[in-house]
Parts: C-alpha cells; sequence; structure tokens
C-alpha cells in the first residue's frame, strides 16, 4: 500500500515507483459540501509543484487544485465526469483524479504525511 | 404547479392580431425558412393571465414582505415612479442620432442630463455618465475609464487592490479589464487593514476599489489617508456606490479622495429591483477623466440652452450598451431624486442609519455581533452562537420564511461565519422593525431549545427546501417537450 | 426632521429609538465619520410633492416628439405590447421582488425564468439559455468571451454587416482581453465570403454574424457552420427574435451561440431601455455560460422546485475567476418578453412575422417606383431593406422628420461611402396609410 502524502491546500498525492494517483482531501470534500463537477486537464500537460492542475465546483464554492508534484499527466479519471458525487463518497479513493509520472520524486519532502496533515488540520 | 407549456393547447391564442392591410408578398425562399414554428405556449389570455398571477402569489416582495435584505436597499418603491417611467413609452432611442432628431428628444436628453448633475451634486464628482446598465456594468465601465487614463499617462499598471471584504462584482469587474487582483485583509476592527494596505501598495496598482461604508456596514475614518496613499502612486480611487444609502449629505465620496464612482440606481435612488433587474449603474468621474467617458456623452450647449449628443470624442473608451443606458429605470431614479429634494435625500441616509442601529441594538443580546460598534445603513451578525446547537444562519433564513419575512442576506460578506446582513432601509415603520425583533429572538430561542425542527423548514410555502446539488448536476434549465 | 410618506417615524418614535441605542441625535450615530471628511456642500434642489414631480415629468415628455411614423430600426423596434403584459409584469409581486437567493418564497420568479429560458431555447432551437443579459449588444460581447474561453483561442472574426452599435460595444469589451478582433468588411451589403475564408484558421474562436443583417438582408448561412466548425472555431448568430417566427433558427444552421435583443419581445422602445439580451449555446457551453441560470429541481418531498443553479460560475463565487462580473440580469424585462411570447404563441409569432414581412415588401415595391430610388436587392429582406436615394440620405431624413415621419437609418456615419444609402423598417404597426404617406412625403422631399 503506497503512502498518503498532503498538502497545505488540501490534495494528497500515493506515489508508486516513477507515477502518483493526486486527489483531495476528505477534509477539503466535506469542506467543499456536494461536489457537482470536476474539471480534469489533458493527458500530457505539464505541471510543476503546486501549479494549478485541476479545478473542482460544488454548488456553493469553486476551487483550483494544485499539483502535489511536478510531473506529467498520464491518466485522468473520466468517471467523474458523470459521476462527480464519487468525489464525495471517495474522496481518498475511488475519486482519485489524476495520474502523474514524477519529474522529481525528492519533491515529496515538502509535503506532509497523513499524521503530520492530521495534526494541520487541528490547527485550522 | 404546472408549467405554462403544461397548459399549452395547439390552437389556442392568447392575443389576436390586426388584419393586414397589404397585399401578401411571395415567400421567401425555402431555404431561409424554419422548417417547423418555434413550441411556444398556446394559451387563451385568461389562461395566460391566470397563470402569472397565480405565479405572482409565489414571490414575497417589498409590496407583500419587511425585506431586509443586507446591501441590496429593497426601500419602498414609490408608485408614482412608475407612472412617471410610462410617459416616455413610445420614445425611439434612434430618434437622438438622426439628422435634426436631437431637437425632438429634448425633454429626454434634458432629463439624462439633469440626472447626472444631480448624481454629480450627491457624490461630490465633476461629469456622469447614465450609459451602463446595472452596477457590475458601471463597475466594468469605471475599469475601463481607469485603463484609458493610465494608458493615456503612458503608466504601467497591473494590479488592482481590494479589501477581501468586497462585494465579488468588484475583482470580477476589473479581471474583466485584464487586471490582477490583489487582496487586502479586513482587520480586527472591521476596516481594511491600513498596514498591509500600505505595504501592499505600488506603482503597479491601477487602483484601489472600494465601498464606504463597507460591507460590514462600518464607515472607514482612514478613507482619506488611503486615498492618499493611492494617489501617491498614481493609482486611482473606485468607490462602490452598492452603500450610498448610508451617506448622502453626510459625505460625498468625490471629497474624500474617490476618482471614479458607481452609482446604483436600483438600491439608493429607490427604483424597483423587479426580480433581479433591469437595474442602472450610472458611472461619475472626476475632471481628468472625462476625456474617457463612453460615447455618446451629452452635452448642454451654453448659447442655445439645448442639450447635443457628442458621439466621437477622440480618447473615449467607446460604447458600452446599445444607447444611453436604462432610460426607463433613470427616469424612475430621476423622479425620485426631484421628489425628495436635498432635505429628503439627507432625511433617507439618517433614518436608515437610526434603523439599522436600533435593529442591531436589539439583537445584540441574541445573536454575536462581530464588530459590536455604531453600525452605518446595515448590521451584520453572525450565527456562530446558534451553530454551536447545529443551527446555521440559513436555518434562521428558513425560519424567518415561515414567519412572513424575507430573509437578510446570508453568508456575505464572506470573511464573517454563518453572516446575517440586515439592511432595514429608512422607509419601514418602527411597528414592522419590532415585530421583525420578536420573530428574530423567537428564533434564537427555537435554536437554543429545539434545534431540530429546523431542518424541516419552512413548511408553509409552495416548496420546502430544495436540492441544489441535483440542479447544478441534473442541469435541467429548460422544459424538454 | 419632518414625518414623510417615505420616512414614517414620527418624533416621539424616534426618540423612543434613540433611547433604545443610548444616544441623544442621529447626529450621534454619525460621530465615526471624522469631522474633516463630513461634505461641506450638498447642493440639490427642495423637494416636491409626488404631484409637481409628475407634472414635471409630465412637462419634459411633452418636451419631446413621441408620435412619429416609426420607419427607424437600429436594434429597437416599435412592435405591438399586448395589454396583459403592463398588468401582470406590474404586479407588484413581480416587480418589488429581488434575485431569487431564497427559492423557497420566489418560486414566482424562478419559475418564471425558467420558462423564459425554454421560450428561447424553443425560439433559437438550442439547448441551453441564461435568465437574460443586459441586452443585445452586451450579450453579442458576452457571446465572443464565451467563444475564446471555450475554444482557449483569442482570435474573434465579426461580419461587418453586424450592427455597428453591437461591434463598437464588442470592440470596448474585448479590449483588455488579449483578443485579436478581425471585421470583415461587407460585399454587396454580404458576409464577405471570400475574407472570410482567408481569416478563418485554427486560432479563430467564433465568427460572429447577424441576421437579418443590418442592412436587412437575410443570408443563406447554410453549410457556414460546417465551414467554421472544420476549423474548431465556433458559430454566434446574432437574431431579431420576431424574425424568428418565419426564419431558419440558429439551431437548425448549426449555430453554437444565439444572441439578440428581446426589446422586440413586450418591452416599450423607453428611448433605449431597459431592455434584456437572450443567450443560448449547444448543451456542451453550459458551464462557460455567464449570467444567472436556473435549474429545475425537486425538494425534500419529492415536489418539483426551481434553483438558481450553477453559481460556482459566477462573480460571487470565483470572484475574479468568474465567468463575467455580472450580478443582476434583466428579470423584469424577460419576464415581459415570455408574456409576450406566451401571448402570442405558437402561431401568432408566424403571423406577426408574415404580417412584418408583408408590410416591408409592400414598402419596398412603393418605394422602388420612385424615380431615382432603388432597392438594394442583394438578398431576401425581412421588415428591413436598403434603399439608395439620388441624394445625401442625412438631408432627406432631417427634411422627413420635420413632418413627423422618422424615415429611416442613413448609413453615411457608418459605412464609408453610403452617404446616398437608407435603411428602411417597417413594422406590423405601420399602416398602409402611413406607408403611403412616407412614400409620398419621400418624393417631394426627393424633389426639392
Amino acid at each position: 500500500m503506497a503512502e498518503m502524502y498532503f498538502t497545505k491546500e488540501h490534495e494528497w498525492v500515493k506515489v508508486e515507483g516513477a507515477t502518483a494517483l493526486v486527489g483531495i482531501s476528505e477534509h477539503a470534500a466535506h469542506e467543499l459540501g456536494d461536489v457537482t463537477f470536476v474539471e480534469l486537464p489533458a493527458v500530457g500537460k505539464q505541471v510543476k509543484q503546486f501549479e494549478v492542475l485541476a479545478a473542482i465546483e460544488s454548488v456553493k464554492a469553486a476551487s483550483d487544485i494544485y499539483a502535489p508534484l511536478s510531473g506529467t499527466v498520464t491518466k485522468v479519471n473520466s468517471e467523474l465526469d458523470d459521476a462527480p458525487e464519487k468525489v464525495n463518497e471517495s474522496a481518498e479513493e475511488a475519486a482519485w483524479m489524476v495520474e502523474l509520472q514524477l519529474a522529481d520524486a525528492a519533491e515529496l519532502s515538502q509535503l506532509m504525511t497523513k499524521p503530520q496533515y492530521d495534526e494541520y488540520l487541528k490547527s485550522l | 404547479m404546472q408549467l405554462i407549456y403544461e397548459k399549452s393547447v395547439a390552437g389556442r391564442r392568447g392575443v389576436m392580431l390586426p388584419k393586414s392591410d397589404v397585399p401578401s408578398a411571395a415567400d421567401l425562399p425555402q431555404a431561409l425558412l424554419r422548417s417547423e414554428s418555434a413550441a411556444l405556449p398556446e394559451l387563451s389570455e385568461l389562461d395566460l393571465v391566470r397563470h402569472f398571477t397565480n405565479l405572482s402569489r409565489r414571490n414575497y416582495s417589498v409590496d407583500t414582505n419587511f425585506y431586509p435584505l443586507g446591501s441590496c436597499t429593497m426601500k419602498y418603491n414609490a408608485k408614482v415612479l412608475e407612472n412617471a417611467a410610462n410617459l416616455f413609452a413610445p420614445l425611439h432611442p434612434l430618434t437622438a442620432l438622426l439628422p435634426g432628431g436631437e431637437e425632438l428628444c429634448q425633454g429626454a436628453l434634458g432629463l439624462l442630463y439633469d440626472l447626472g448633475q444631480l448624481l454629480a451634486d450627491i457624490t461630490g464628482m465633476d461629469e456622469v455618465t447614465t450609459q451602463p446598465l446595472a452596477g457590475a456594468h458601471g463597475e466594468m465601465t469605471g475599469m475601463l475609464l481607469i485603463a484609458a487614463y493610465h494608458k493615456a499617462k503612458g503608466n504601467r499598471k497591473k494590479y488592482v487592490v481590494v479589501p477581501d471584504s468586497s462585494h465579488g462584482t468588484n475583482p470580477a469587474s476589473a479581471a474583466m479589464v485584464g487586471y490582477e487582483i490583489i487582496t487586502i485583509p479586513t482587520a480586527p476592527y472591521g476596516d481594511m487593514d491600513l498596514e498591509l494596505f500600505r505595504q501592499a501598495m505600488n506603482n503597479e496598482v491601477a487602483a484601489v476599489m472600494m465601498t464606504c461604508p463597507n460591507t460590514l456596514g462600518l464607515f472607514n475614518p482612514h478613507i482619506k489617508e488611503i486615498a492618499d496613499i493611492a494617489h501617491a502612486h498614481d493609482a486611482l480611487m473606485y468607490y462602490d456606490g452598492a452603500n450610498l444609502n448610508a451617506i448622502m449629505g453626510k459625505v460625498r465620496p468625490g471629497d474624500v479622495g474617490f476618482d471614479v464612482v458607481h452609482v446604483n440606481l436600483h438600491k439608493t435612488f429607490g427604483t424597483p429591483h423587479g426580480g433581479g433587474g433591469p437595474g442602472s449603474g450610472p458611472v461619475g468621474v472626476k475632471k481628468q477623466l472625462i476625456p474617457f467617458l463612453p460615447m455618446p456623452r451629452i452635452m448642454h450647449d451654453e448659447e442655445s440652452g439645448k442639450l447635443r449628443l457628442q458621439t466621437g470624442a477622440p480618447e473615449s473608451i467607446g460604447r458600452t450598451a446599445n444607447f444611453f443606458g436604462n432610460f426607463g429605470v433613470m427616469v424612475k431614479a430621476y423622479s425620485y431624486m426631484i421628489m425628495l429634494g436635498r432635505e429628503g435625500l439627507i432625511q433617507v441616509s439618517e433614518q436608515a442609519v437610526l434603523n439599522a442601529n436600533y435593529i442591531k441594538e436589539k439583537l445584540k443580546a441574541y445573536y454575536d455581533l462581530p464588530y459590536d460598534q455604531t453600525c452605518m445603513h446595515e448590521a451584520v451578525f453572525s450565527a456562530s452562537k446558534q451553530l454551536e446547537n447545529g443551527v446555521h444562519a440559513i436555518d434562521i433564513a428558513k425560519f424567518l420564511i415561515d414567519r412572513g419575512y424575507h430573509p437578510p442576506t446570508v453568508y456575505f460578506p464572506l470573511i464573517v461565519k454563518e453572516a446575517i446582513m440586515i439592511e432595514p432601509t429608512e422607509t419601514e415603520s418602527k411597528q414592522t422593525m419590532d415585530e421583525f425583533i420578536e420573530v428574530m429572538i423567537e428564533a434564537a430561542k427555537q435554536a437554543a431549545s429545539d434545534p431540530a425542527s429546523f431542518a424541516a423548514m419552512p413548511v408553509s410555502m409552495p416548496v420546502t427546501r430544495l436540492d441544489e446539488t441535483k440542479a447544478a448536476r441534473s442541469q435541467t434549465v429548460c422544459c424538454i417537450g | 426632521m419632518q414625518t414623510s410618506h417615505y420616512c414614517p417615524h414620527t418624533p416621539a418614535e424616534i426618540r423612543e429609538m434613540l433611547a433604545a441605542i443610548g444616544v441623544q441625535s442621529v447626529e450621534e450615530l454619525f460621530a465615526p465619520i471624522p469631522a474633516e471628511l463630513r461634505c461641506s456642500t450638498f447642493n440639490l434642489p427642495a423637494g416636491m410633492s409626488e404631484f409637481e414631480t409628475y407634472a414635471k415629468l409630465q412637462q419634459l415628455a411633452g418636451d419631446n416628439c413621441q408620435n412619429l411614423s416609426l420607419f427607424i430600426g437600429g436594434g429597437f423596434y416599435d412592435h405591438l405590447i399586448p395589454a396583459a403584459i403592463d398588468h401582470l409584469a406590474g404586479r407588484a409581486e413581480f416587480y418589488t421582488a429581488y434575485t431569487p437567493y431564497q427559492p423557497e418564497c420566489s418560486q414566482g420568479t424562478l419559475q418564471a425564468l425558467f420558462e423564459y429560458q425554454t421560450a428561447i431555447c424553443r425560439l433559437t432551437g438550442l439547448d441551453v439559455s441564461n435568465a437574460s443579459l443586459y441586452d443585445g449588444a452586451t450579450a453579442l460581447a458576452e457571446a465572443a468571451l464565451m467563444a475564446m474561453r471555450a475554444t482557449n483561442r483569442n482570435k474573434v472574426l465579426v461580419d461587418g454587416c453586424v450592427s455597428p452599435i453591437a461591434r463598437q460595444v464588442l470592440a470596448t469589451y474585448l479590449s483588455h482581453h488579449d483578443a485579436e478582433l478581425v471585421e470583415l468588411a461587407p460585399l454587396d451589403g454580404l458576409l464577405n465570403r471570400a475574407e472570410l475564408a482567408a481569416q478563418l484558421d485554427d486560432r479563430t474562436a467564433a465568427l460572429l454574424v447577424q441576421y437579418p443583417n443590418v442592412f436587412g438582408c437575410v443570408e443563406d448561412f447554410s453549410g457556414l457552420a460546417g465551414q467554421v466548425h472544420a476549423q474548431g472555431a465556433l458559430l454566434v448568430t446574432a437574431v431579431y427574435p420576431i424574425a424568428l417566427g418565419m426564419l431558419k433558427s440558429p439551431g437548425e444552421l448549426g449555430a453554437d451561440i444565439a444572441v439578440g435583443d428581446g426589446q422586440s419581445l413586450g418591452n416599450p422602445l423607453s428611448f433605449g431601455g431597459p431592455s434584456f439580451g437572450f443567450i443560448a449555446a449547444q448543451k456542451a457551453h453550459i458551464r462557460n455560460m455567464p449570467g444567472r441560470i436556473v435549474g429545475e429541481t425537486v425538494d425534500k418531498n419529492g415536489k418539483r422546485g426551481f434553483v438558481l443553479t450553477l453559481q460556482a460560475r459566477e462573480q460571487h463565487i470565483k470572484r475574479h475567476k468568474a465567468t463575467s462580473n455580472i450580478c443582476s440580469n434583466q428579470s423584469l424585462c424577460a419576464l415581459r418578453g415570455l408574456i409576450f411570447l406566451a401571448a402570442i404563441g405558437r402561431q401568432g409569432l408566424a403571423d406577426l412575422a408574415r404580417l412584418n414581412y408583408d408590410k416591408a415588401e409592400y414598402a419596398k415595391s412603393c418605394l422602388a417606383t420612385l424615380p431615382g430610388v432603388t432597392v438594394l436587392q442583394t438578398a431576401p429582406t425581412f421588415n428591413e431593406f436598403t434603399i439608395s436615394l439620388p441624394k445625401p440620405a442625412e438631408a432627406v431624413v432631417a427634411s422627413l422628420l420635420t413632418q413627423g415621419i422618422a424615415a429611416g437609418m442613413p448609413l453615411g456615419p457608418l459605412y464609408e461611402g453610403s452617404e446616398n444609402l437608407l435603411v428602411v423598417t417597417v413594422t406590423e404597426k405601420r399602416s398602409k396609410k402611413e406607408i403611403d404617406l412616407l412614400v409620398k412625403e419621400l418624393e417631394v422631399a426627393l424633389c426639392n
């Protein structure tokens, strides 16, 4: 089981070798409320760490999703096109959003582990 | 209640047209014709009238309910204003643009000119354009004027500064003109943080957009200092006139450093809100921005005493709308202004502020008041106390609906959690406010004693709480039929 | 302070309220405003009663010539308005309500706007509509911006036959959007196809056309959508709604977005406003639509109801990233538009379009008989057409104005080399008698 790392902006990343899956945390999904739309990037798009990767909308809010790590988009979860509610149901599992081919795995050191993220949430 | 399309019966007519008094011409080529007539409703006039009459009865409105919607200034709409607007119904706008046409529109042009002068006097500006069709449209026009000013001076400007309490239209309007936004947090004392503002200001800032009093209903006493700092960087000061109802006759934005203002005629000047429009957002400017005003511009010819249209100023930003603006709305605002006059408008602001403070005092024991100080025309509470029992601002709103009140604004400004913004306006009587206060107190008490009861509210309306998620996900915006 | 009919408190009530607040006077409530910021002047005239106010407005209305025989258009048209509209839209529950942010107590406005959106979809033959924009010109500008967002391109082609007023507003709106606005100069009053082929490329976001165009021409636009789509661009059509009672709809033409001005639908001329702009589009573009949108849903008990929806596009949520800065729509004007379309009805709109067409054809044929007058016949027309006069049109129009006739819109100020051209508009409100008088007076003016 790959370990999950988190960003301050509530994205998570699960690294599996040279690729990683990206999504948003349960906390973020809860804060957004019922998700109505997920705007996923095109396959092939290149992003730098913390740049805008995707966007998400709920009934009452709209938010950018930032890349936890630099890389190239290799896959997107198109199930979210017709069923954005999956984000509310399973933000940290079934509702992964983007798969990235990583550019620099060392960037992980900038992110929080799950226990660190849970502590961070308490401080908000 | 059925949709009008569900009541349609093929072949019914709602109005009979006059018969043709000219020969019937040959048809247009088939390739240009629509294959089938549009599936518009088909009802008798009676069924049509019943449908819309019954629809109207599903609305709360100022004429039927107290409507203390903060930031919207839901004051009473005098009926004489409606009669006045009807007087100009048949006047075609193009008439004024025909050769010799100005002569035939002196009344209408005169009204627009006088309205501009009155607004200039009220706001302390040098000239006003009536062309913008709404407040946000006025904001965009103001930003275009500011951009033109900087371009003419050869200034390189990238940013617009707004406080984090600003209405969403402020940054959106600045973005429409290509600016990036710098947001300044609100300090604990309820105003834009002066120190953070000072630090953030630089020579690439084109403008600072503010409203005064701000969206918390508080007047920023440092406004002149802010203006001085902005001007020192050759940034212009933009005044969002949404809250003008609080300060007429007390403060003129032009006197305290604002260079551009927009006014919301459908708020401050008593024109009806129409269920979401039409509004009107005239823009006032200081002298240095006059060359950039949109065309056509109404000029007063001193010699002949006539009103003329200027249509081709070289530095004008161009046209922002079809003709002269929402003339019908402006007739109403003009009538309101000349009817109330100097003393009447001063009284409006005084009583708007009195009413808001009265409600604030009476409710502060029951609802959190994030800024416990004299407010202006609106007071911002928070339902955070009620939230301790699981009752949100939206639940208080639904409680009020069941008691016959349109709720105050909730969840704005964004910087107050569970915000409830109450703007009674000056047209409400003490009785109305006292009854409202009683009901708000009841709501607070019920939030403490029976919080679970709120989930089912409202129960007295044609529908109860609606599934907004389903609406956004299914995107059904028209009746397929 | 005197008690007035709009500020109801008596002196006793004011004293009570001040006591409750804990201040001695209303002035004290303004104390947070530093003295040096207070205005020293507030020069407005004294107020008056509603009766004197109304008399003043009557005098101003009397200073206009409001009963001209109107053969002018330019985006605003003199059409019949069924009596029921004033009464229904004049119901206070509609016009003194606000934006339906609390849907449970605003189902009247919300359902009416949903029905309006439906009417616009059916009229234009497209899938989705919003709850109205400010006017036709700003709607065209918003459509251009929408196309730029949808295609992620910034070159916009606009047919020079689109109303000059709308093109000016378009230019103003695009001036700060890093957009390349290319105008295709008209060729014989029609879209310049060669220019279009030359300019249409893979950087083009959209082609904007209008029908009937400013000269009154109704072009055959079949094939145009295919040509535009082949380059990955969108087709935007600005349309005259009354004409849609007869002409092919934007949907039938394969357009992606349709816009127009709704003044013709039940809204008075009123010197240029208020009116409303309509916008409709193919379903794929709904997230990119500016302005308010009403959607259908159900309540907790499964009952159908209506709400403002997809608000995440709008300024109050997305702020500077919103699809537009728009806050208000033109709700009451759109309501009038809906009631008009419902009153006129399916067959009625077709009949109304026919009336306009027949009257214009009659006027055209009569004017064509005048010595020196030629009708520009490059294409069929609906209720507007362009004629060429033997002398400058402006002088002729000025002369006829003194006879109480607004004979048409001179094209000289709008298009180079068009000093002798005049666009004549004929709606169902112009009687045969009026048309015959126009022809007679025009003949006289041309002889002088």
